[in-house]
């Protein structure tokens, strides 16, 4: 009987917190966009500039996400499946952007592609501009994102260990067909799940970004760039339009994620 | 029991939607520009190549550029026959000057304060004597330092002197990276010194007790803007004069406009950035957008989005919306010009560091 109190008042607790913490203000999100009617909302969404920094956040998302899933695989196999000395220190070194402020990892961006940064002449002389420009931002949010992927993959593949490879190269399997025909049924869903959680947080990064952009608007502006804008400018409707974009993909990620959580669960079972 | 999502089809899935999403922004991307090529066909005689200039700017005069840029853009076609494409940028003055001097390549820059421009001649993008390359020392419009208040003036706030009582919350942007903060703090102390005969201890100990009445210090004007007016923090915004305005404008009932005794002419610096203009071979187009503010259509749209113009006949046109009668020091004659007061006042360690941290 107790038991049951404290259980149900720990759900009761949890839902409130849930719903005054997360379910409302996105709720408010669509209820501000669609405020002015219908015709606002779609003259918002399909503006000149909304769409340009939609396409902008969604070609650095895709460049971040093949990026990050290339580099986090070949951290993921070198880390687990090698050994040798430094593993530790290069274990750390992944995690560094997780405990990085974004606006620092701009900054430092900025430090070395900047004008006044060490590499400027450099890039000067093959007349190449990186930050205040689309490379920046794409670099900025690689940076921000990196550790997603070999994060997922890492704990897995240390969990099964080398025994099938080693089998495998034993019975005269070459490298890849190693990890395409071992290793890589045992990652896929861990995989797809730190390309998830990557693609979610390549969209909406804000504080790198921010610092490097230049605010170009166009040009180098992404959509939760796009979203201050139009809040600094009054326009509250479109910026909470535009914030829905961002909501929905939120949501479809949610849902995929999803799924491939259930499944992680199977496959351990 | 087989599961209905296999990894194949989850991936399938994931990569629809990509695609989908992709396809719709490329889609949309592609009408948008489309759109503009039959507005702008009509004149086709354009020979030229189109020229791209940037013009990083400060917060509060987003409205007036958007104007201003279609004004220039029909100018420069019907008198040279060229397109020129127009990217704005916005942020706090000292913010925007900072990204400038970093690379971003801005042809010309329009910003609140001439010491975030002449950061830029220190910095080697701009030629020495840049003030006087455009009349009336480079500020084609200026503005002043005004009070706005809640509608009904509910805590009766009507001079400087009735900011520093407590209870009374304050909102301003923070000097160090807001140039409209500067001209704030500039007038608050003009008053105070004023005042107080001069004397400057009565003057730094004013300006500490106005501060320590501020509740919400954020980076750029249009940032405490917000603040004030749409987060509903405080009871007064010190704001620029164009941006009380526009604020009454966008929420006519809420809030009223209160001009202080005494305030200060801010002078916003226009100039071209010379190293980038010279880059992307922009020096003449980028010299006549700026020229062009001084011209009679320029000036009215600056009068219409609450600048004061800088030529006095059309100022006249406008003296229903502005109080010509205000009392105001200016920077040069009070102050002994901006590279003096920002020493004096904003440096690390100087006046606004000594009251603030105290």
């Amino acid at each position: 009987m107790k038991q049951k109190m404290i259980k149900g008042t720990l759900i009761l607790l949890g839902g409130t917190f849930l719903v005054v913490m997360l379910v409302l203000p996105l709720a408010t999100v669509l209820v501000y966009a669609l405020r002015q009617g219908w015709e606002t909302f779609s003259k918002s969404i399909t503006d000149e500039y909304a769409v340009k920094a939609l396409q902008l956040t969604l070609l650095t998302t895709g460049i971040t996400v093949v990026v990050n899933t290339v580099f986090g695989i070949f951290a993921a196999w070198t880390i687990t499946k090698f050994r040798f000395r430094g593993k530790q220190t290069l274990t750390t070194l992944i995690d560094i952007p997780f405990s990085i402020s974004p606006v620092i990892a701009g900054l430092v961006f900025i430090l070395v592609f900047g004008r006044i940064g060490w590499a400027y002449p450099l890039l000067e002389a093959m007349n190449l501009k990186i930050v205040f420009a689309v490379p920046g931002i794409v670099l900025a949010t690689i940076f921000v994102t990196f550790p997603f992927v070999s994060r997922e993959l890492i704990p897995l593949m240390q969990a099964q260990g080398n025994d099938e490879e080693e089998a495998a190269a034993l019975m005269g399997a070459k490298g890849f067909s190693i990890f395409r025909r071992v290793t890589f049924p045992h990652i896929k869903w861990a995989l797809l799940y730190g390309v998830i959680l990557c693609t979610a947080r390549s969209l909406g990064e804000f504080g790198a970004v921010s610092v490097v952009s230049g605010h170009l608007r166009g040009k180098t502006n992404t959509l939760p760039l796009h979203v201050e804008i139009l809040f600094n400018e009054f326009q509250l409707t479109a910026a909470f339009a535009v914030s829905s974009i961002l909501v929905l993909i939120a949501v479809i990620i949610l849902i995929l994620r999803n799924i491939v959580e259930h499944r992680i669960k199977r496959e351990k079972r | 029991m087989k599961h209905i999502f296999s990894f194949r089809k989850t991936l399938a899935l994931a990569i629809a939607l990509a695609t989908i999403a992709g396809t719709l922004s490329g889609c949309a991307g592609n009408n948008s520009p489309a759109a503009s090529s039959v507005n702008s066909s009509a004149s086709a005689a354009s020979s030229a190549k189109p020229v791209a200039i940037s013009n990083v700017s400060y917060d509060p005069t987003r409205e007036l550029y958007e104007q201003y840029n279609k004004l220039f853009q029909e100018y420069w076609e019907k008198e040279k026959g060229q397109k020129v494409e127009i990217t704005q940028s916005h942020g706090g003055s000292g913010k925007q000057a900072r990204s400038v001097l970093e690379g971003n390549e801005a042809d010309v820059v329009t910003l609140a304060l001439e010491g975030d421009v002449d950061e830029l001649r220190k910095g080697g993008l701009i030629e020495d004597g840049w003030v006087n390359e455009f009349p009336k020392n480079s500020a084609p419009y200026t503005s002043t330092i005004v009070f706005l208040v809640r509608k009904g003036n509910p805590k009766n706030l009507k001079d400087w002197d009735d900011l520093v009582k407590p209870g009374v919350e304050v909102i301003t942007p923070d000097p160090k990276s807001s140039g409209g903060a500067r001209w704030n703090f500039l007038a608050a102390w003009a008053y105070a010194d004023k005042k107080f005969g001069g004397d400057e201890a009565k003057d730094q100990e004013f300006l500490k007790s106005l501060y320590a009445n501020v509740t919400v210090l954020d980076s750029g004007a249009r940032g405490a803007t917000t603040t004030f007016v749409e987060n509903g923090q405080g009871d007064v915004l010190l704001a620029w004069e164009n941006e009380a305005f526009l604020s009454q404008k966008e929420h006519p009932d809420d809030f009223e406009i209160i001009t202080p005794s005494l305030s200060i002419l801010a002078q916003p610096s226009v100039a071209v950035v010379d190293a980038n203009a010279k880059k992307h071979g922009t020096e003449e187009v980028s010299k006549a957008y700026l020229e062009y503010l001084y011209s009679d259509d320029a000036q009215r749209l600056e009068g219409k989005n609450y600048y004061r113009p800088s030529n006095p006949d059309i100022l006249k046109e406008f003296g229903d919306t502005f109080n010509l009668n205000i009392e105001m020091v200016n920077i040069d004659d009070d102050f002994g010009g901006w590279e003096k007061a920002a020493g004096k006042f904003f440096a690390d360690g100087a006046i606004f560091d000594q009251i603030y941290k105290k």
